[in-house]
């Protein structure tokens, strides 16, 4: 009897460290986040493309193990889809808890469909102690992922928004509008390029065209229904009809991903390109892979704008860790050396009006790239279609362009 | 240990308990190295027929194969895989022929010789980075004739990477596989020992490519045959080569599956799943074409050997020198693509049409340098380990096989080539699944395990044909001067057969260096590699960064060539008669 008491309490002391590593943290407690967190591992999947970003995600590791005892492993990934396959294997196998993604990089379709399967963890975001500093009403991109609500169930980290760039030293006057870009393509063959769809980039170029053409761009975001899809479409199909012969190899082949335009555009393969980064050709310009003779612009109308995000899995082993990690990423002091161009230069998803004085002095003294636009210049951003519009604009595309018809 | 000595021994003698290991020996392997295929393959079938619970697939049906069929792209994916594994494997096995035909025992072939290792050792992506910023229209040759010879100040609109018949993914292939095959069939020809039958063909009157083809090649063939199909099978599923010089309107099969994996709609990971079953399809109907051409080929050869032809030497003459320029084109592509990586990597702005930077920089170094030594750790620490366990598995049934005539079924053999001929999407993501099932997955020793299904066969491949091949006569004249198998192996077999063994053992390595999808997946990404790192930069597009970890990557892999080379040579250097073996 006695035996089995000991064995049972045994059991129970060996048992308690495990439950108290998987029971859920609650964001509302934030004490006792911290306490669970500390001597955590967060390991976080993250694209692993670009070097500058690399270093700051290193940087923000390195600080929250500092300060408070989390250790975190940057998992390059090439894809974000690699880590939402994770997750779904996991599931599969049953594996629901101690799972090997504990934070994702993540926005649009990649979160619609984690959301829609019940793969996420949350809500918690809003419960971060940071959450007070973020721009909700000027920033409407900030708590609806491309027209979907995110419910929490992510933080916001970055603010993204289509630049176009050019090297003055050969195009002085690049095409100001979708439409202006057909027409300098037509006296240009050859000389623009987006990368082929579904990547993101090239994907996000479909939708700006579509967002221009089309003649009400308000069905956009509502889910896409086939009576709607057809009218909204039928300009961007005419357009891309007409454009396609002028690009790059003819549209016979596409680059791959938005950073091989840069390598394009100092090859001397093209005269103008896009990025979903404001400040991507600053970046490669202080990195010699462009000539300091680029400039960037927005078009006349506006350009599309989104935020990227970090989100838990349901299974995460590191929970806790993960929301430390999240709520440094939006502190004023992580976001404000993300938007410094030398370091990475993204837009910042906090609203100044809400920071205190010595913050918003760390924004107001970071120096802009030469070529990067100030808030100014960038304007309102266009707001992102519903993901259904992308899911059906990357079939279409692919059917019409992608398989050498 | 000598036989002799436990004989007298009168505890149980320990050759006993070894003879009782080494017969479990092929069906240890054969588990090590089937199970993570089966049980991926079966992870993938579920999918393709619709079950995939997690995604709430639970009905099945036939759903996945009509959205493949629906997709408008796939009869041109088909054709693309088919023509480029049948071009690539049919153009490579020529020119191999052509070589050893036109030039073996030349001082050219020695040349080609040592060039071989390096060659082999370049990772595929590594090898097709340097060949497409070559021939591009902004790459090195057109720098180099920019713009005093072609009037270019600009690089010209010019489809030649990425053209749709996948001529540029043909050129890169063949450019990697001559090399391997080129390696098979060295190993082949110490054994078949062709001097005394060319010396014949040639007292006969046959010139020297006819001689060799109708006395040399039957043979030779019959041993690098199970590499040819594993080249094949490789050229028709390749991934990270078809995605850099490959067509993507569409894009081949394999590509496009990955694509679907990779598609943020969950939904086609069923469609996905369906195509990687199509893949291993294809891949069978291949070989099976394959088989066929070589009985038509074998029928038409036969004729020709009893017509009795002699060859004509002038247009042999041309025939040779044809597959000298060939085969240097071949290596130059590839020598010129990893110079251009090496330039790339201390490279600050470089444009068009500049033959060489504006400036050369030690920055990219510096800055990513450091960044090597951790993921360059973790590959040797898993290259050595597959490689170890590969060569201890395959030394053993090759054992086993000598000493108590388990000499495996033509049937059995072909289970070897399962890993090499299933392409890796068909089996990858099943596996995954399963591995995280049974709690393996995530760790080191769990990549170790995975990479061992890739390496074991190759190892078992370079290794088989040379061992078998051994003259039995030497086995029998060491045991009748008294030695047990044990001696025989370690003071005899072995040592003569020392370079097969550690050509056998840097093809191991090599192919673990290069593995990408294996790491990633049963890693679950935190198992950094070198090659991980590279792909995962490399979809940044920077080719100074790619430059630095291609030469890292290349130099893991070429280490061990270079101890094949050499250590035999060091060794044996006053036993001259060992070196063949």
């Amino acid at each position: 009897m006695i035996r089995q008491m000991l064995t049972s309490l045994a059991a129970l002391a060996l048992a308690a460290p495990l439950a108290a590593q998987e029971a859920a943290p609650d964001p509302g407690d934030w004490q006792t986040v911290t306490e669970a967190a500390n001597g955590q591992t967060v390991y976080w999947h993250a694209w692993g493309g670009s070097n500058a970003i690399n270093d700051y995600i290193a940087w923000a590791g390195r600080t929250v193990k500092d300060r408070h005892g989390v250790t975190v492993e940057h998992v390059k990934l090439k894809d974000t889809a690699d880590a939402v396959s994770r997750v779904v294997a996991e599931k599969s196998a049953g594996k629901d808890a101690g799972g090997a993604v504990d934070l994702i990089w993540i926005n649009g379709e990649n979160f619609a469909a984690m959301k829609e399967q019940g793969l996420l963890f949350g809500p918690w975001a809003e419960d971060l102690p940071n959450w007070q500093f973020v721009d909700v009403e000027g920033k409407p991109a900030v708590s609806a992922d491309f027209t979907v609500p995110t419910e929490g169930l992510e933080a916001p980290w970055g603010m993204a928004q289509i630049i176009f760039y050019h090297d003055t030293a050969r195009l002085t006057e690049p095409p100001r509008s979708i439409a202006a870009l057909a027409d300098w393509a037509r006296a240009n063959p050859g000389r623009f390029a987006y990368p082929q769809p579904p990547d993101f980039l090239g994907s996000t170029f479909l939708k700006q065209a579509v967002i221009e053409l089309t003649p009400d761009p308000s069905v956009l975001l509502a889910p896409v229904s086939e009576a709607s899809y057809q009218t909204a479409t039928a300009p961007l199909w005419a357009y891309l009809d007409d454009l396609t012969p002028n690009l790059w190899r003819s549209g016979a082949a596409y680059p791959q991903s938005g950073p091989r335009l840069i390598q394009m555009m100092a090859d001397g393969e093209i005269d103008l390109a896009l990025s979903f980064n404001p400040n991507e050709p600053s970046n490669a310009i202080a990195n010699h892979e462009l000539p300091d003779t680029v400039r960037t612009y927005v078009l006349d109308g506006g350009t599309i704008g989104n935020a990227s995000f970090v989100a838990i899995p349901y299974n995460a082993n590191a929970k806790a860790g993960a929301l430390v990690l999240a709520n440094f990423l939006m502190s004023p002091e992580a976001q404000a050396r993300k938007q410094d161009p030398a370091v990475w230069g993204s837009g910042t998803v906090l609203a100044m009006d809400k920071l205190g004085k010595e913050d918003r002095a760390r924004f107001d003294a970071i120096e802009l790239g030469v070529a990067t636009l100030g808030p100014a210049d960038l304007g309102q951003a266009l707001p992102e279609p519903h993901p259904s519009w992308m899911v059906r604009l990357e079939q279409d595309w692919t059917a019409r362009y992608g398989v050498g018809q | 240990m000598p036989a002799d000595i436990s004989i007298a021994e009168s505890a149980p003698p320990r050759p006993a308990r070894r003879a009782r290991f080494l017969p479990w020996a092929p069906t240890l392997t054969l588990v090590v190295m089937l199970g993570p295929v089966l049980a991926g393959l079966a992870g993938t079938l579920a999918p393709a027929f619709g079950v995939m619970p997690a995604l709430g697939g639970t009905t099945p049906g036939l759903a996945p194969w009509q959205a493949l069929f629906d997709w408008p792209g796939l009869p041109r994916a088909v054709a693309l895989s088919l023509g480029v594994g049948f071009a690539a494997t049919a153009l490579s096995l020529a020119l191999v022929i052509l070589i050893c035909a036109g030039w073996a025992g030349t001082r050219p072939f020695g040349v080609i010789e040592r060039l071989l290792s390096p060659l082999l050792s370049v990772p595929h992506a590594a090898a097709a980075f340097g060949l497409a910023f070559l021939i591009a229209p902004s790459g090195w040759i057109a720098r180099a004739l920019s713009p005093w010879a072609t009037g270019w100040d600009r690089p010209p609109d010019l489809l030649i990477l990425q053209d749709p018949a996948g001529l540029s993914l043909i050129f890169g292939l063949v450019t990697k596989e001559v090399p391997f095959l080129l390696l098979m069939t060295l190993a082949a020809l110490t054994q078949t020992r062709p001097g005394p039958s060319l010396r014949i063909a040639q007292a006969l009157g046959y010139a020297r490519v006819t001689g060799w083809l109708k006395t040399v090649f039957p043979p030779v063939y019959r041993q690098i045959r199970l590499p040819v199909y594993a080249v094949l099978a490789f050229s028709m599923s390749v991934v990270d080569v078809a995605i850099i010089l490959g067509p993507n309107t569409p894009p081949t099969l394999a590509v496009q599956v990955v694509r679907w994996m990779n598609d943020p709609d969950l939904g086609l990971r069923f469609q996905a799943a369906a195509g990687a079953v199509l893949q291993l399809g294809l891949v069978l109907t291949g070989l099976a074409l394959w088989r066929l051409m070589e009985l038509a080929v074998a029928r038409i050869g036969r004729a020709w050997i009893a017509s009795g032809a002699r060859g004509r030497a002038s247009a042999e003459h041309a025939l040779r020198i044809a597959a000298l320029i060939l085969g240097a084109t071949a290596a130059l592509a590839v020598i010129a693509g990893l110079a251009c990586q090496a330039i790339w990597s201390l490279a600050g702005l470089w444009q068009f049409p500049d033959l060489l930077p504006d400036g050369l920089t030690l920055r990219n170094w510096q800055r990513f340098g450091p960044r090597l030594s951790g993921p360059a750790l973790e590959t040797g620490t898993i290259a050595a380990c597959s490689t170890c366990l590969a060569l201890l598995l395959t030394l053993a049934c090759l054992e086993a096989e000598h000493r108590h005539g388990l000499r495996p079924a033509t049937r059995a053999l072909w289970l070897l080539y399962i890993p090499l001929i299933v392409p890796q999407v068909a089996f990858l993501a099943g596996f995954q699944t399963f591995s995280i099932s049974a709690g393996i997955d995530g760790g080191r020793v769990a990549v170790i395990l995975a990479h061992l299904v890739f390496v074991l066969p190759y190892v078992f491949l370079a290794l088989a044909d040379p061992w078998r091949a051994w003259d039995r006569n030497q086995d029998t004249i060491a045991r009748a001067l008294g030695a047990g198998p044990d001696r025989v192996l370690w003071a005899v077999r072995l040592p003569m057969l020392l370079r097969p063994v550690l050509t056998a053992a840097a093809v191991g390595f090599a192919v673990s260096v290069g593995q990408y999808l294996p790491t990633l997946l049963v890693g679950a990404g935190r198992v950094p590699t070198l090659t991980t790192e590279a792909v995962a930069l490399a979809s940044g597009g920077d080719r100074r960064v790619i430059g630095v970890y291609a030469l890292a990557q290349m130099a893991a892999a070429f280490a061990p060539f270079a101890l094949a080379v050499l250590l035999p040579r060091l060794l044996w250097r006053n036993r001259k008669g060992l070196l063949d073996g």
